[in-house]
């Protein structure tokens, strides 16, 4: 989608960080993707790549997890993980259209010095 | 220290390479930002009833905004707000890549419209719809219609501050539209089949078109109608009526 833009955010973020930490390297980034984000990690990581040159992160390993989709099932009151785009709950069968998590990119943490 | 002259820059260097790098705990949502926007988006709309029209190109988004526009006085003479005089009061904004084609053909029916030339992006976003914003005067309506670039996949993505997200796919399209673009499907308020007067034409499967949409998205009321012919839009008037009068409800609207 738009991976470039989406990294180059994510580092606008780890930069001021680094910086708000005293630090001025960045040796490596966790970034968590969900699935329904639409965002693809191979991309992400080619994005990496091209906007980190130059700046404090150049160099700094990329770990991405991917994050699954996670729906709540108001009748059977408990989150389930669809097999695929059909959010049916496996234990009463209703579709959910209650999603807990995978929709977001998280920047969850860096290492830096 | 150096060996040459005694300095210490390469030790202080050497020091640096080796510090310890320390863990720094964020879990900052890098995707907040147009978010954020359109939460404030929602807050200067709160008085108007929002809408954001998105499709693939060619599904008919220009065509039945063009057509709703046209019959803005059916709009307020059927549902809830039939007791209104005046007719519903418009402000339109519309996104392409490039050209003013949609704005014109929408400026036809009498209400201001702002086109966003995107240039190479491929979506609306909430800062984009905010300074478009800022060229109409919103206190003078009661709905304001957002026209998406054409575009089944990327503005799903990206809240603009609506209040309701209606999907288009059209007869010619097929009945796999929903199991293409499930994303953008399941953030849909409501789907709109347009173009039915050409399904016999097309070999539409209408069943099968419906059942992906409730395996998809389950959350979506269905419309089915022509913006040609006029098929089936009692009801979409009547739902978007339903919803003018709830933002009118609240005591926001003003009738002149």
């Amino acid at each position: 989608m738009h991976e470039l833009s989406l990294m180059e955010a994510t580092l606008a973020i780890a930069l001021t960080q680094t910086q708000a930490a005293g630090a001025s390297t960045i040796h490596s980034l966790e970034l968590q993707v969900g699935t329904l984000s639409g965002i693809v990690p191979e991309a992400l990581a080619f994005a990496f790549d091209v906007a980190s040159a130059g700046t404090a992160a150049e160099g700094a390993e990329l770990r991405l997890k991917t994050v699954p989709t996670r729906c709540y099932c108001g009748d059977c009151q408990q989150e389930f993980q669809p097999r695929d785009w059909i959010y049916e709950c496996p234990h009463c069968h209703r579709l959910s259209t209650d999603i807990c998590q995978g929709q977001d990119l998280i920047l969850a943490s860096l290492e830096v010095s | 220290m150096c060996g040459q002259c005694g300095c210490e820059t390469e030790s202080q260097s050497a020091e640096k390479n080796v510090s310890t790098p320390r863990r720094v705990e964020l879990r900052q949502n890098v995707l907040d930002k147009n978010d954020r926007l359109a939460e404030h988006n929602r807050a200067l709309f709160r008085h108007l009833l929002v809408l954001n029209f998105l499709s693939s190109p060619g599904a008919g988004k220009t065509t039945l905004v063009k057509r709703l526009l046209r019959d803005r006085d059916l709009t307020t003479s059927v549902g809830p707000l039939h007791q209104y005089v005046d007719p519903l009061r418009a402000g339109v904004i519309v996104g392409d890549l490039a050209s003013d084609r949609d704005a014109e053909r929408l400026r036809q029916t009498g209400v201001p419209v702002v086109q966003i030339n995107t240039g190479n992006l491929c979506h609306l976003e909430a800062e984009m719809v905010a300074k478009a914003a800022q060229q109409l005067d919103l206190a003078s309506f009661d709905l304001l219609i957002i026209e998406n670039v054409g575009n089944l996949v990327c503005p799903a993505a990206f809240d603009l501050g609506e209040d309701l997200r209606l999907v288009l796919m059209s007869v010619t399209e097929g009945e796999d539209k929903p199991l293409k673009y499930p994303t953008m499907f399941k953030s849909a308020h409501a789907v709109i089949i347009s173009k039915i007067d050409l399904a016999t034409m097309v070999g539409f499967n209408r069943e099968a078109a419906l059942h992906h949409l409730h395996l998809i998205a389950p959350q979506a009321l269905i419309f089915e109608l022509s913006a040609i012919t006029g098929e089936g839009l009692a009801s979409y008037y009547t739902y978007l009526s339903e919803h003018i009068f709830q933002c009118c409800d609240k005591g926001i609207i003003t009738s002149s």
